[in-house]
């Protein structure tokens, strides 16, 4: 009895170990990052090459088509300066405006999956 | 494709079904709002789950993934991101440091196995949801991720607790907050990092704690490996993934993200009259009572029948849920429904419930009422920001 109590605790003792071991090594693993290849793009239209140059340095253009359709003009112009004035970017004031002027010309209407 | 409100969720679901054939073939699903297309994708570590945005990865859970259960797999768990170069390279649990700094005794530098060795391991069923969970059934709408409703999910997240760390360093009698920072950093100088800030006394009391596993399985890459802040009850935008630096401040945190970003009207009800600004904000905190109705869809035929199967799951910010009512005629009487098994109170709730479902068209609403009384609301709140959503929105189901 005293014997299978000592070998019982011994059998606990290892699984113990062994789960340690095995959770150590998991943790232990670092993951691989291979996302899928960036396939958004800014619908080609008069400014493009500025919102290309400026926008997709931070985010890719889907987080643009994916906007509300039918935002009055103001709403492309409050997002260009939201993104100069709070979110750091550093565009010039005649890139900005030419990016507004593309914005709200290109992504008024509804963009159906154009991106 | 452009649907109405009534519509919603509809195209989701029915396309959800399809999800994993959809990947394959380079499938969407459109949400029922203006521009919902969203490409279906597999990233690593994750199952096919919608694209918001590609850079930064930003993914939402198929919505069918919350019928199957109070939690949410790692593999369907949502992404959210601020900042382009994330999630951050090169990260590695063995040799990842975590850093408690600023107003303490004895900052620490500590190893995930001193972690795992050294401080008591604790385990929190917590729901994690966006800020902005819903933002594109706003209205009217605002700008930012233009989200469904996928952007949440439960785990059994085990780790330690901030406690435990802040009373091994000793913070300093003039402690007034941590802040917390993890190892993505902004592409530019002029972009703010992305840090977050808590009380004192709130990143102390027990349960704000730092998890090292999710669901028993190291956390994947893009939901925090290998450490994420956990603030129960609270909304997402506070739990730092690859934590790497407790700060303890003799002030609140100056960070943007707490300053500037992530703040709610400071009023009751955190809303304001659609359209209109905020006079004065606070940074947003605990979670809305919400429950969603997940085994029927907007717009589904469903089997008529005496006694329908209806069932959901609801969750708050850390009272607990008291008692969820179902409505089979838009709202005017509830039936209260059977709630499921307590994973404890920062848990989603499971509940179900019957109700006749005779042939013709029916409004299906779910309210959920938190044990510190608080009710959803049959018409949605609105905030510029359209952070807390938590309207019990109808759900049309036509019986045959």
């Amino acid at each position: 009895m005293r014997g299978l109590a000592s070998s019982l605790l011994v059998l606990v003792a290892v699984a113990a170990a062994g789960g340690v071991a095995a959770r150590e090594t998991v943790g232990k693993t670092a993951p691989a990052y291979a996302p899928p290849p960036e396939t958004s793009k800014f619908v080609a239209a008069p400014g493009v090459e500025a919102a290309q140059r400026y926008c997709l340095t931070c985010h890719s253009a889907d987080y643009v088509s994916t906007q509300p359709p039918h935002m009055p003009a103001a709403f492309w112009q409050n997002e260009v300066t939201k993104m100069r004035n709070a979110y750091g970017a550093t565009i010039p004031d005649d890139a900005a405006k030419a990016i507004t002027d593309y914005l709200v010309a290109t992504y008024t209407e509804p963009t159906r999956g154009g991106r | 494709m452009a649907t109405n409100l009534s519509d919603r969720r509809s195209v989701l679901t029915g396309a959800a079904a399809l999800l994993a054939a959809g990947a394959a073939r380079g499938q969407a699903v459109t949400l029922p709002f203006g521009n919902g297309e969203r490409p279906i994708k597999t990233y690593p570590e994750k199952r096919p789950m919608l694209v918001l945005t590609e850079r930064p990865p930003q993914l939402e859970t198929p919505f069918e993934v919350f019928d199957h259960g109070a939690f949410t797999p790692n593999d369907a768990f949502f992404v959210r991101y601020h900042l382009a170069g994330t999630p951050p390279r090169g990260l590695d649990a063995a040799t990842h440091r975590l850093k408690v700094l600023g107003a303490v005794e004895t900052p620490l530098d500590l190893s995930l196995a001193d972690l795992r060795r050294d401080f008591p391991a604790v385990e929190l069923a917590a729901v994690n949801e966006c800020s902005g969970n819903g933002r594109g059934f706003s209205s009217p709408r605002v700008a930012g991720g233009q989200l469904g409703e996928g952007m949440m999910g439960n785990a059994l997240w085990r780790g330690v607790t901030v406690r435990a760390l802040l009373d091994r360093a000793g913070v300093k009698a003039s402690a007034h907050a941590v802040e917390f920072n993890g190892a993505d950093r902004p592409q530019m100088a002029s972009v703010a990092d992305f840090v977050k800030g808590l009380g004192v006394d709130h990143a102390r009391n027990g349960e704000v704690m730092i998890a090292y596993e999710m669901n028993g399985a190291p956390l994947p890459l893009l939901n925090g490996y290998p450490l994420r802040l956990i603030v129960p009850g609270y909304y997402g935008t506070y739990w730092v993934k690859h934590l790497t630096d407790l700060t303890v401040l003799e002030q609140e945190s100056q960070s943007y993200w707490m300053q500037k970003a992530y703040r709610i009207p400071d009023n009751d009800c955190a809303c304001v009259p659609a359209g209109t600004a905020a006079s004065a904000t606070r940074p947003i905190g605990k979670l809305n009572v919400r429950s969603f109705i997940t085994n029927l869809s907007d717009g589904q035929t469903a089997k008529a029948s005496a006694r329908a199967l209806v069932r959901g799951v609801a969750f708050d910010g850390g009272s607990g849920i008291s008692g969820v009512e179902l409505s089979s005629d838009g709202g005017k009487t509830w039936t209260p429904a059977s709630l499921g098994q307590d994973h404890g109170k920062y848990s989603f709730r499971e509940w179900s419930a019957h109700v006749p479902l005779e042939h013709g068209e029916h409004l299906l609403v779910a309210r959920a009422k938190s044990k510190a009384g608080d009710v959803q609301p049959l018409t949605a709140n609105w905030n510029p920001s359209a952070y807390m959503r938590n309207v019990a929105d109808p759900v049309r189901v036509v019986a045959a």
